[in-house]
């Protein structure tokens, strides 16, 4: 019984006497039922930890376990939050509304505007058009938003609404009432890629739908874009516009949800920050535009390039290379000198991962997350003397994406161990983890349960960490991002040497006061 | 007090009427309204729900999908539940529910797993069948623990025709597992009700006619199942406790911390005992009718409710159990009165406005009450015209009913009605937190838990204080902002 002095909630009242005999009758029930088997249960969990085991896990080809990947309109829902009070509407049932905005909203602990148009059975039928009809306008009304950025769900696809005539239908049926808000569309089916695909479409989209043809464009030399794609850390938004803004004012970041998920206390707005419609309407007007994820604007750059003539680079600022070259391109592409405030901040990077590199030399790591997170983070531990062991890329591109990787896993002393695992889960993890064991995993909190199993700390960068806080206010781009890096994974390091130190008597030498 | 509050009441739903277009606020018009125990007939009688929600709105609604795998079979901790679809869905309804139960995650228990077919475009143009074929058998061979298999469709699978109830025949037959077919795609319905129901269905078709685990059950006068409690932060076990220390036996959970075997011989049980109405009646009613197992209704929110529930229960049984019960009600009570006495003076007369969905927009209001806390608004997510009529009888005073309410009439209604906690989901969780007002989350107790029975009282009466009386509140407005937050 609780002890109201002491009043405890479940982590601790299930240990009590009273509560560990109402689970040993329960197993003891399960068992007598033949629902469980411990003698079994050792077995097989051996036997998951074995070689055989990975061979038959690795080769499964239609179950997947534990995915590190999202849908499409997840990701379109973030790219529509990065501009000025946009809604994000998502045709189909709102039951995939709920789930977007409940994932994000974990991640980031801030509320997360979306609407669907609630499409069922009916429109399954007929086709979602009255549902658009009516959904717009009423997002209207409610929220009134500058503009409606609508994706797709797989049950719209799957049904082949056609987004185009819906949207021009429901605005010729609106009576005026949509007039004034820009409504833009992009086709992002769950069934096809991931959340950084929905990501690249919207982003196209909304270019696509918002700049005049080329004919109209009005080339300004000096402005230049940024895309950040699908960036979880709003620390690293910040940090990029910093970097810019030490080369010229007039760099733009088109899609910028900074602002969005970081409103402070006091009272609550819908919409916060974002790239303006106008500085969005003007982006064709660029010099050039550099995408900081490649593969999560592979469309994005074929509207850049192609159909609008213009610079396309792609930078990866994550690390001292990739930040490196992104300030390289910025002094090529400004003409402006590198400002003794980066220089400083690079010469402070540097200094600290000399303080920092015996206790990540030699580490041997496993990696999980986006493609392009992926190729920061490795060369980062590259850079850093780690062996990046298994980089496991459940959403990699088919296309490019492993010659990059193996690129930069080239320029590792231990090239030859590190393996490149596309298109594999977080089972998959499990089993690699079991037979070539690594020091330590990088990624997401799904990864806690990897950790659970296997013994191998886990530190959390990547998306979504649900069960840590604000830890995506922080950067890990830029050079001040790479020492947020360097401090997360060091100290991490450092406190498992403490865990597995401390044991009085036994364990503690090493248990050192000075590093 | 009574009279301001309900004008404040209906004027808060005149004023968050005036902003939509004219079918829309006529639709939204139907589903608000105000109650009061003294009413003749109030909101809860005409309210309309379980209806099509307004298209374009922030409901805080799910999908059939999400009533189905990620209610009620989803716990079901020894089978492997497939979501059979684009990887999405099972992503996002993976581990966020609480639903706590003991076993070898990976070896003979999958609660926090999640097994996709992870639909490409190919999959959507030559259909899945094959796909899921392949991953049932891939599944068995490794995870050769699992008890059971059921396959919970997304949206495309009911579009483009699939027929997963052959393939799972087959299976079953092949592997002589139960392989259990459900068709919940997310757009049947209008809420994740439809997919509680279609979950209960199959339940009804595919467990309740295996009676190979039931045929050697050795029966006593004395077993109940508890129906309808997920063990979200380990409320079950709350519950269970109590159960057995009236001297009952139980013998299923449904399904939080269930077996498929346990789900399989309930139509022993020789009492239904359903907490979560919405989400279960359906199968009580099967039992009831197809194998004659009594069912009742009972509420663990709060010790008033709690003692009055194990009151009924005991009823039942008679003899020693009545005498038994007692005991246990004595034994429980100081401790929960010595609760009341720790926490009342700091929550009395608090105004608290409710926004969940199943069972607890009615089933919680008597635990607020035992700590002085005071009702003054509640709505259902999902709810049903019974479960409005149900929720009249637990109203004490004038109180502002909103069936589906999104998130801009959540928001309004707060900003007029201005109570001192709002206690709803993760989605609104930061809207009223960033206002300055306590919020607890009710769909998964905010972390903690669990929240069912009395030593689970206590905990949720340390977290509505918690809540309430954090310090953190005071700070929300700067020394030199002189407007009031919230305002």
């Amino acid at each position: 019984m609780q002890d109201v002095e002491n009043i405890v909630n479940g982590q601790k009242l299930f240990l009590k006497e009273e509560y560990q005999e109402v689970f040993k009758n329960k197993q003891e029930f399960e068992s007598n039922m033949g629902s469980v088997n411990p003698a079994k249960v050792e077995e097989i969990a051996e036997w998951t930890k074995s070689w055989d085991y990975r061979e038959k896990n690795l080769s499964r080809e239609a179950i997947t376990v534990n995915p590190a990947k999202a849908c499409q309109p997840l990701g379109a829902v973030m790219a529509a939050l990065g501009f000025e009070n946009t809604m994000p509407y998502v045709h189909g049932s709102h039951g995939c509304v709920s789930y977007f905005r409940t994932y994000f909203t974990r991640h980031f602990k801030e509320p997360t505007p979306c609407v669907s148009d609630s499409m069922s059975e009916s429109s399954a039928v007929f086709g979602g058009l009255a549902n658009m009809k009516d959904g717009l306008r009423n997002c209207n009304a409610m929220y009134k938003p500058e503009m409606i950025a609508v994706s797709t769900t797989c049950m719209a696809e799957v049904i082949g609404d056609d987004l185009n005539a819906f949207v021009q239908g429901a605005i010729d049926d609106a009576e005026g009432e949509l007039d004034n808000t820009a409504v833009t569309y992009a086709h992002t089916p769950s069934f096809v890629g991931s959340h950084i695909t929905g990501y690249d479409n919207m982003i196209k989209a909304i270019l696509e739908q918002l700049n005049p043809p080329k004919s109209e464009k009005v080339l300004d030399e000096e402005r230049i874009n940024i895309i950040p794609g699908f960036e979880p850390y709003l620390g690293s938004l910040k940090e990029v516009k910093e970097i810019a803004a030490s080369f010229s004012d007039k760099i733009v970041m088109i899609g910028d949800h900074e602002d969005q998920w970081n409103t402070g206390a006091g009272e609550y707005e819908l919409y916060a920050g974002g790239t303006t419609l106008e500085e969005a309407r003007t982006a064709i007007n660029a010099s050039s535009t550099i995408s900081l994820q490649k593969y999560s604007t592979i469309q994005t750059s074929k509207t850049i390039k192609n159909k609008w003539k213009q610079g396309y680079e792609t930078c990866n600022p994550i690390g001292l290379s990739g930040t490196d070259a992104f300030v390289v391109k910025l002094a090529e592409l400004t003409g402006k000198e590198v400002s003794d405030e980066l220089k400083l901040q690079r010469a402070q990077l540097v200094d600290a991962m000399q303080d920092s590199y015996p206790y990540m030399h030699g580490k041997k790591f496993a990696i999980y997350g986006d493609p392009d997170f992926l190729l920061g983070l490795v060369s980062f531990i590259v850079e850093m003397g780690g062996i990046p062991t298994h980089i496991l890329c459940n959403n990699a591109p088919k296309k490019g994406w492993e010659a990059d990787m193996q690129a930069i896993v080239d320029k590792s002393d231990w090239a030859n161990e590190c393996q490149i695992w596309p298109g594999k889960d977080l089972w998959h993890l499990r089993s690699l983890l079991f037979t070539e064991p690594v020091d330590f995993m990088i990624g997401n909190v799904y990864g806690k349960e990897l950790y659970r199993d296997t013994n191998t700390p886990l530190i959390r960068i990547g998306f979504p960490i649900f069960d840590r806080h604000h830890l995506h206010r922080y950067s890990i781009s830029g050079y001040k991002g790479a020492l947020n890096l360097l401090t997360w994974i060091t100290n991490s390091i450092l406190d498992h040497l403490d865990e597995e130190t401390k044991d009085t008597g036994k364990t503690d030498y090493f248990f050192d006061s000075v590093r | 007090m009574s009279e301001m509050l309900e004008e404040l009441q209906l004027e808060a739903i005149k004023e968050v009427l005036e902003v939509y277009p004219a079918k829309a606020a006529k639709s939204r018009a139907k589903h608000l309204g105000v109650d009061s125990p003294e009413g003749v007939k109030g909101a809860c009688d005409t309210t309309r729900s379980n209806k099509q929600t307004v298209p374009g709105v922030m409901s805080q609604r799910g999908c059939a999908y999400a009533g189905s795998k990620g209610v009620v079979w989803g716990p079901i901790k020894d089978m492997i539940h497939i979501s059979h679809g684009p990887i999405g869905c099972g992503q996002y309804s993976r581990g966020g529910r609480r639903n706590y139960y003991t076993g070898t995650t990976g070896i003979d228990t999958f609660g926090t797993m999640n097994f996709s077919t992870d639909f490409s475009e190919k999959d959507i143009v030559f259909g899945g069948d094959t796909r899921l074929k392949k991953a049932l058998s891939e599944i068995d061979e490794l995870f050769p623990l699992n008890n059971g298999i059921s396959i919970q469709s997304e949206c495309p699978i009911g579009l483009i025709g699939d027929d997963i109830q052959a393939v799972a025949k087959k299976h079953k037959s092949e592997s002589s597992k139960p392989t259990i077919a459900v068709s919940c795609e997310g757009f049947r319905g209008v809420s994740q009700s439809l997919g509680h129901h279609l979950a209960n269905d199959a339940i009804r078709d595919e467990v309740m006619t295996d009676t190979s685990a039931r045929s050697d059950f050795q029966s006593t006068p004395y077993d109940v199942a508890i129906i309808g409690d997920y063990n979200i932060g380990g409320d079950a076990w709350a519950t269970r406790i109590l159960l057995e220390e009236m001297g009952l036996r139980v013998i299923a959970q449904w399904t939080g911390d269930a077996t498929y075997k346990e789900m399989a011989i309930a139509p022993k049980s020789k009492l239904n005992l359903l907490h979560c109405y919405r989400s279960m009646n359906y199968i009580s009613r099967h039992m009831e009718q197809e194998f004659e197992i009594p069912w009742m209704e009972y509420n663990f929110f709060g010790p008033s409710n709690t003692t009055a529930s194990l009151r009924k229960i005991a009823e039942f049984f008679g003899g020693e159990i009545v005498a038994n019960t007692e005991a246990v009600i004595a034994k429980y009570t100081k401790m929960t009165d010595e609760v009341i006495a720790k926490y009342k003076s700091k929550l009395e007369g608090k105004k608290v406005m409710l926004y969940i969905g199943g069972l607890r927009p009615r089933h919680v209001i008597g635990a607020y009450e035992d700590l002085g806390m005071e009702i003054i608004g509640t709505g259902y997510e999902f709810g049903h015209g019974d479960d409005y009529k149900r929720t009249k009888e637990d109203l004490s005073r004038s109180t502002l009913i909103y069936d589906d309410a999104n998130e801009y009439e959540l928001e309004q209604f707060v900003k007029k009605l201005r109570p001192d906690l709002v206690a709803a989901g993760v989605k609104e969780k930061y809207v009223f937190q960033k206002m300055g007002l306590p919020f607890r989350q009710m769909h998964s107790w905010d972390y903690s838990g669990p929240y069912h029975g009395y030593d689970a009282f206590a905990i949720f009466a340390k977290d509505m204080d918690l809540a309430m009386n954090s310090p953190v509140w005071s700070h929300t407005k700067a020394p030199w902002d002189k407007q009031e937050v919230g305002a």
